[in-house]
């Protein structure tokens, strides 16, 4: 009686086992997380935009994969990484969670990737820019999707140096995204042949710009490049047309620019400006129709970090499909292997170290006089073809490349 | 005894949690919990309003941090390491403040605070807006597996509660009164001969050292410490949970962290930005009608029932 | 070219002016701050919230009403510190017998309240605003192009400032101002309104601050996180001033600016710590600031 109980036991065990392989669910449903800024200074970038574009590439999807329920979960970290780890570690613990997009701050993107690897998980990351993530921070299990400091850096400063822009002078933000922004664009103005003939760093969320924009007047750079971003960013280029700056001669230009920051300063204001993103809502009928069904959910046009989003949360949903389990070794795997399609990641596909490589665009503000709608704030000047746009393997730091 | 059964209630409570309740979020919640004692011990049993606690809290993570990954020491050692440079940011920073009064003491600390966050912000070691990352969790004593989390919370909570009975025993010490009657009346423990500045410097530095074992906790239980634990608004929060909790109460900051930290975790799953709103109008609500905090109020309820016909003194 | 301390001299000249104008802002701010602590013994933290509301305010006028910058400057204030005398009646009244704590605890509670539900409503990137037209272009001072906008903050911030001062040291109603600080049991005892009189001094501090955020919006951004990271720098401002002092806080604002000013030339990473530098120095050096009464 004893030994019929353990066989039966067994049994059943084995069943579950096999039902579980074939199914390849766990729990019963797959749990896609979302610790992230939804009250502090990213919030308009991310926050509630991320989840409903997210929620959008489930219920698109259909609401279930494998016939199994998928389940978004969001949480405010409050831009602190202590807190968005504790978020994080409850929903693996307690609500079985599979996967993890978006996360802002880089403090907190790190961290989180960090405990997701260790507990064999997926995290695409979105909105923290940082390339440690895909260099020294790199796991096989996590994915940076939307874009890094590095493409912008480099898109940027690569195209107005081939337009004869050679000298420039940086206004970098007192901290590693600025640090490494900075010395990004250098390398590339470097090896086109311009010089970088000054720099200052301001700490952070500062309001008043001009001292520094001063400073980079009289160095005579043709180029102010601003590694800063956010409001520190908006309130440089505001105050540089104030000051008379641009008018002058000298360019400016911004690295970490979303079109919510461009309508925040005013089309007027920073009129000219060029910058590069991952996503324009009008450049074609593909983008335009995913900007609309958005619009209709969150009232505003999505940008590069929302359409990311829903493009890494769709094909998250993809890989299980083919993967026909949601074990994170293997969609990671799958998802390294499915082609992506959408309207976001042009020409896209996941290198060794994450990286999901896709096109770039280059675009200029347009003159207000242009603008078709309050949100016609681009014109794309041209394609970056992702290979251009990110950082090559060959200088990369993370060790899942060989080199 | 009423304070000891409510003690044992307490402990035993403490001690269930994790059974109920996820432990990591109950592991932060002490620690913020041992922060807001140690900053009541100064605000509520001394009467001085530091505005500089972060760098306490921040400034020991960050070095507790460092000395478990960097130089891998042991949990104990790097806690240790933690709370040593609490005490001694304590000692630089009391010598400085001690003689300012109301205002500008908070003042005072808070510039010095801001001059820890700026270092912090320019040290290498801390990684900037990084933060430090992946801190190691080694086996306490070299035998006890802390990766476990009920495991931890154990530890955890067996720091707390030391903390907590060190507080404990300094308020109902001698010395404890003696700080109570500074609180009171600065003027008439002078005149009695107390050397109330080294009084005020002592109670000082205990804080600002307990408060390092909270952040060198606080760094081994989330694995990451960042620049927010240094931030001005950090020293702000500590004095929101020691206030709504109750100043000057044994448990109100324990409340009070329970009551923030839970708020912080859980509503904004559900109520998204709406969590900051909702912090305001309890703080002002808060202001307005149960000004004794949580605990204050409630032990108020507790005389005036016992002693129906002594409850308006007790109000003074 | 002829160096001074280290820089083109109209460089030099260049970022003190610069840390003048900041400092226009910093002392219009702290002013406010300072004749509400003065009066109700409050230390406000919602006053960079006030700001806020008040760039907020020019920026609802410009694009719900077609109303310009000008009656803006005129009109926010006003309606300003009328929300604030519903505060005031609302909340701080209950707390001037009170430790300080309570109305900060009470004031930091309601920025909350204030700057949340402006994010709920207009996001966190902030807003456009535009400089008036009749200040727009600059002139070229020789060494350095000074915006037309800015000599404008400068010496509205003065004439702001001084009417100020007259209003509290030279008026009867500053003369009841000044004896309410003092003692104001015997102020009520020759028959003057008390809590009236501190309400129109809530709402004159209140005015100032808005009138301090109209006058940023159009070169700030428009935000409702633009008091939040100010309102520990206007606190340091006050405090060097000497608290309660009306003098100390304008004087300290401009003072502050142009250490600011120089410190982002020479070592522009800490020109956001320098303030409590110089803060700390001011306290070893005098207890209670440079214009305080000694305790």
């Amino acid at each position: 009686m004893h030994i019929k109980s353990l066989a039966g036991v067994t049994l059943a065990s084995l069943l579950t086992c096999t039902t579980a392989l074939a199914a390849g669910i766990s729990d019963d449903k797959v749990v896609i997380g979302m610790p992230s800024d939804f009250s502090g200074i990213y919030a308009d970038l991310t926050g509630k935009g991320s989840a409903i574009a997210a929620q959008m590439a489930i219920d698109e999807f259909g609401g279930k994969v494998l016939g199994k329920p998928i389940e978004l979960l969001t949480g405010d970290h409050h831009l602190k990484a202590d807190v968005a780890v504790g978020i994080t570690r409850e929903w693996l613990d307690r609500k079985g969670l599979d996967a993890v997009v978006d996360i802002a701050a880089s403090s907190a993107a790190l961290a989180v990737t960090k405990l997701m690897t260790e507990r064999g998980k997926i995290t695409i990351n979105n909105a923290a820019g940082t390339t440690r993530l895909t260099g020294k921070d790199c796991s096989a299990l996590s994915f940076h999707w939307a874009y890094d400091t590095f493409a912008l850096a480099n898109g940027v400063a690569k195209a107005m140096t081939l337009e004869g822009n050679d000298t420039w002078f940086f206004i970098t933000a007192d901290y590693a995204f600025g640090y490494s922004m900075e010395a990004d664009a250098k390398q590339v103005i470097e090896a086109n042949g311009g010089k970088v003939i000054g720099s200052v760093r301001h700490p952070l969320s500062g309001s008043d710009f001009s001292s520094y924009l001063l400073q980079a007047q009289a160095s005579g750079a043709k180029v102010i490049g601003a590694a800063n971003a956010g409001s520190d960013l908006r309130n440089t280029i505001k105050q540089a047309k104030e000051f008379g700056i641009t008018s002058s001669g000298q360019k400016l230009t911004g690295m970490i620019f979303f079109i919510d920051d461009a309508r925040a300063i005013g089309v007027k204001e920073a009129a000219g400006l060029s910058v590069l993103v991952g996503y324009y809502w009008n450049r074609n009928d593909e983008s335009r129709a995913f900007a609309k069904r958005f619009e209709e959910k969150a009232n505003k046009k999505p940008n590069t970090i929302h359409a990311g989003v829903y493009s890494a949360t769709l094909h998250y949903l993809r890989a299980i499909e083919s993967a026909g389990t949601d074990d994170g070794q293997a969609v990671a795997e799958h998802m390294r292997k499915l082609k992506i399609d959408d309207f976001f990641a042009i020409n896209g596909f996941i290198r060794e170290d994450g990286r999901m490589v896709h096109d770039m665009f280059l675009v200029k503000i347009k003159p207000a006089n242009e603008a078709e709608s309050d949100w016609d704030v681009f014109e794309v000047v041209r394609t970056l073809p992702g290979n251009e746009a990110y950082r090559p393997l060959s200088e990369s730091e993370c060790a899942l490349v060989k080199n | 005894m009423l304070p000891r059964t409510y003690f044992l209630a307490f402990l035993v409570l403490l001690a269930l949690l994790p059974h109920v309740l996820y432990p990591v979020f109950l592991m932060q919640l002490l620690c913020m919990a041992l922060f807001a004692c140690a900053f009541n011990l100064l605000l509520g049993y001394t009467g001085l309003l530091s505005f500089g606690h972060a760098a306490f809290l921040g400034g020991s993570a960050f070095i507790a941090g460092q000395a478990a990954k960097v130089w891998e020491l042991p949990i104990e050692l790097s806690i240790l390491a933690g709370t040593l440079t609490g005490t001694l940011l304590g000692v630089g920073f009391g010598l400085i403040a001690i003689r300012k009064q109301g205002i500008y003491f908070a003042m005072i600390t808070l510039a010095l605070a801001q001059m820890v966050f700026f270092y912090a912000l320019k040290a290498p070691f801390t990684g900037g807006e990084d933060g430090l990352q992946s801190i190691p969790r080694s086996n306490l004593f070299g035998i006890i597996d802390l990766t476990h989390e009920v495991t931890m919370y154990y530890f955890i909570l067996a720091l707390f509660l030391a903390g907590f009975l060190i507080i404990f025993r300094i308020i109902h010490s001698p010395f404890g009164q003696i700080l109570k009657s500074i609180r009171e009346n600065e003027d008439r423990a002078i005149s009695l001969g107390y050397r109330v500045d080294r009084y005020k410097l002592a109670a000082f530095i205990i804080s600002a050292a307990l408060s390092g074992l909270a952040g060198s906790m606080k760094a081994m239980v989330s694995q990451v410490v960042s620049l927010s634990d240094v931030h001005w608004s950090m020293s702000g929060t500590v004095v929101l949970m020691t206030l709504i909790g109750g100043t000057g109460t044994l448990f109100g900051p324990i409340v009070g962290a329970a009551i923030i930290v839970s708020m912080e975790h859980y509503l904004g799953e559900y109520l998204g930005s709406w969590v900051t709103i909702i912090m305001g109008v309890i703080f002002v609500i808060c202001v307005l009608t149960f000004r004794q905090g949580v605990v204050g109020e409630l032990e108020q309820r507790l005389i005036k029932r016992k002693l129906p016909f002594q409850s308006q003194d007790s109000t003074s | 070219m002829a160096e001074l301390l280290g820089m083109p001299p109209q460089l030099f000249f260049g970022q003190l002016l610069l840390g003048l104008i900041n400092g226009a802002f910093y002392a219009m701010l702290s002013l406010g701050l300072a004749i509400i602590f003065g009066m109700l013994q409050i230390v406000n933290f919602a006053h960079g919230a006030t700001y806020m509301v008040g760039a907020f305010g020019a920026w609802m006028l410009m694009n719900y009403l077609g109303i310009g910058f000008w009656p803006a400057l005129i009109l926010t204030p006003l309606i300003v510190a009328l929300l604030g005398v519903i505060l005031e009646r609302l909340v701080l009244k209950h707390l001037y017998d009170l430790d300080h704590l309570y109305g900060m605890l009470a004031t930091f509670g309601l920025a909350l309240i204030i700057e949340g539900l402006f994010r709920q409503a207009y996001g966190i990137s902030g807003l456009p605003y535009e400089i008036p037209t009749q200040l727009q272009g600059g002139t070229n001072l020789g060494f350095m192009f000074l915006p037309n906008y800015r000599a404008f903050v400068v010496l509205m911030s003065i004439i702001l400032c001084f009417g100020t001062w007259y209003l509290i040291e030279r008026t009867k109603m500053g003369m009841y101002l000044r004896a309410t600080t003092e003692n104001r049991e015997l102020v009520r005892a020759f028959g003057i309104k008390v809590p009236r009189l501190i309400t129109a001094t809530f709402a004159l501090g209140v005015g100032l601050a808005a009138f301090a955020g109209v006058m940023a919006a159009p070169i700030y951004q428009v935000n409702p996180l633009m008091g939040n990271n100010l309102i520990i720098v206007i606190f340091a401002v006050v405090v060097i001033g000497g608290m309660g002092s009306i003098l100390g806080a304008t004087l300290a604002g401009y003072l502050v600016g142009l250490v600011e000013g120089l410190t982002k030339a020479y070592y522009p990473e800490a020109s956001s710590t320098v303030v409590f530098i110089l803060m700390i120095i001011v306290l070893i050096v005098r207890p209670s600031g440079l214009f305080g009464k000694e305790q």
